[in-house]
């Protein structure tokens, strides 16, 4: 399989990463030099095997439905771009 | 006296303990060999205050005869830890001012023991690449050169500035993390030994996350005790990261001197590739020699999906890349470049915060999982992940204790050599690594020899899942067959 131009400025979208124009068929290139080298996948026998789900047998492990951390606003507000008191401060997203 | 730079992580653990250097000392002695050393880039971030005031807290206990663990040992943290109040960038200009409020359970660990950090080491961005020339912060120049040349060369990577710091004699041992490659890889550059656990021996809580089912916390230090020093230190259960696993860390300096007689060794036959050169031929087969030597018994195995590893990994690291990399959005954290709208500023936002190979593989991850590929891409992709593990268990389970292997196809290249048309040159730099992070394994580079122009080169172990203390003892083998190997300074 490989991309054409659409595509590559359809994934840029959905990763939400701005793509200009000039750089589309450059990105084209080396998007579809990685899917050719992934495409010898296509020859294993996968029939009947599981997906990995989990490299080492382990099972989720649950603890009890408590409170264990918090109280931390200015922690977690620190490192914002922008911000006012314990907020986050984002452009307009409803009109 | 002798410079303390020159010890081994052990050898100055004896020595302050005696008492014959202060801790102080040894921590001055590392700072000014990392002011000496700033034209290589290994470190971004030095941390100066912070190392000697470690040192002193850490001279009180040496002195009282408390020493703990690590207590003196000067050591360099992969910026892909978090470090708190001290920056943590992961190599890339969208958390060039992210100043972490807590600390990773792994360097929390070596603190707990009495280590001293003394700085943050350049790493690949997003620990994405081989040759640490992806970091925001330029490329890491390798302590080591071809014989008669003064071309740069790469010191590998993502872990290129923990390998050439310890290579360079500017801290006795460094964090360092693996996903496909990034401790051993460098290592065997860099002539150094790195260990990658076994997944769930050491936390990932507070690493800086690239591929989740992948990614491994481990050392990079200059002889295989010291790693083994180090790992004990790094290692052990956390609550917070749940698949860390609840087992009981051994004493892995007691596994250093450990008869290997009777151990059965696997030698995998789809490991010699096509194109290798008659060097790392040469080393393998010098490497088999001296496990014989030892006592052990080769047996040769079959690997038979070993050559899938490679294209499988990089769906699934993309992929778990895409997903963890969301986050970066310009809201809670990191870079903002503002937009028209909310989604512009996203856009915007990851295209400035982002370097080329980490939006590259973004991409690639994104396509894999969209609608109509992920089974055709992702799934496929952990099914061959299943047989991959299952060739390994098959071998384990017909007695074989561990595993010798070359570490990398070839000695270190020079910085702009690869990677340049097609990216996929880069990645194969990973074809004897990737496998083991595929399966979950322990793994092990130890410096075997050098080649003819004078550079590095390296030989891996594989081990059972947490049998680390089996690599220990074989890797001390070969070191002690093959001798350490240190870099002429021209620095």
């Amino acid at each position: 399989m490989s991309v054409d131009d659409k595509t590559v400025r359809r994934i840029a979208h959905l990763a939400r990463i701005a793509v200009a124009e000039d750089e589309v068929a450059h990105l084209r290139g080396e998007l579809n030099a990685m899917l050719a080298f992934v495409e010898q996948l296509s020859e294993v026998d996968v029939s009947g095997v599981e997906p990995m789900t989990s490299v080492t047998p382990m099972r989720m492990k649950s603890r009890d439905d408590v409170i264990t951390d918090g109280e931390i606003p200015d922690d977690i507000v620190r490192n914002a771009p922008a911000r006012e008191d314990h907020f986050f401060v984002v452009p307009k997203v409803v009109e | 006296m002798t410079d303390p730079t020159s010890l081994t992580l052990a050898e100055a653990r004896d020595a302050l303990r005696g008492k014959k250097l202060s801790a102080r000392e040894l921590t001055d002695a590392h700072l000014g060999a990392m002011e000496a050393a700033r034209p290589l880039n290994a470190y971004v971030l030095e941390t100066p205050d912070q190392a000697r005031a470690m040192a002193d807290q850490a001279d009180v206990r040496l002195r009282a005869g408390e020493a703990r663990a690590l207590d003196g040992i000067p050591l360099g943290i992969k910026d892909l830890f978090c470090t708190q109040d001290v920056r943590a960038t992961a190599g890339s200009r969208i958390l060039e001012n992210f100043v972490p409020t807590y600390e990773s359970t792994v360097t929390a660990n070596l603190w707990r023991d009495g280590a001293v950090m003394l700085g943050k080491l350049n790493n690949d961005e997003f620990a994405m690449g081989s040759s640490n020339e992806t970091s925001y912060f330029g490329s890491v120049v390798s302590p080591w050169r071809r014989v008669g040349s003064d071309t740069k060369l790469v010191p590998g990577g993502s872990s290129g500035g923990s390998a050439a710091a310890v290579a360079a004699h500017l801290c006795l041992g460094a964090t360092a993390t693996d996903t496909g490659g990034s401790i051993r890889q460098p290592a065997a550059f860099t002539g150094t030994v790195g260990v990658k656990p076994t997944y769930g021996r050491c936390s990932r809580w507070g690493v800086v996350a690239f591929a989740s089912s992948l990614d491994q916390a481990g050392p990079i230090a200059r002889t295989v005790r010291d790693s083994a020093i180090l790992l004990r230190s790094m290692a052990g259960h956390d609550p917070k990261d749940t698949t860390s696993v609840d087992i009981a860390v051994p004493d892995y300096e007691a596994a250093i001197g450990k008869s290997v007689k009777g151990m059965k060794i696997g030698i995998p036959k789809e490991y010699r590739v096509p194109g290798m050169s008659d060097e790392i031929e040469k080393l393998w087969e010098q490497g088999k020699q001296w496990l014989k030597e030892a006592g052990a018994e080769l047996v040769e195995v079959s690997l038979p999906h070993t050559k899938y590893a490679l294209p499988a990994y990089y769906i699934v690291a993309p992929a778990e890349a895409s997903s963890n990399l969301a986050r970066y959005d310009g809201v809670r954290y990191g870079l903002r470049v503002n937009g028209r709208d909310i989604t512009e500023m996203y856009e915007k936002t990851r295209r400035e915060g982002f370097g080329e190979e980490v939006r590259r593989r973004i991409m690639i991850g994104t396509y894999v999982l969209s609608a109509g590929y992920y089974d055709a891409y992702y799934v496929r992709a952990q099914k061959v992940r299943t047989l991959i593990k299952q060739d390994f268990e098959t071998c384990f389970a017909n007695g074989v204790h561990a595993m010798l292997t070359p570490a990398t196809p070839s000695a270190a290249f020079g910085i702009g050599e690869k990677g340049g048309a097609d990216p996929v040159e880069m990645y194969l730099n990973d074809v004897f690594t990737v496998t083991v992070n595929m399966a979950g394994l322990p793994g092990i580079a130890v410096p075997g020899a050098v080649d003819v122009q004078g550079l590095p080169l390296g030989l891996q172990l594989i081990g059972r899942p947490f049998d680390e203390e089996s690599l220990f003892s074989l890797g001390q083998v070969i070191e002690d067959a093959a001798g350490r190997f240190t870099p002429t300074k021209w620095w």
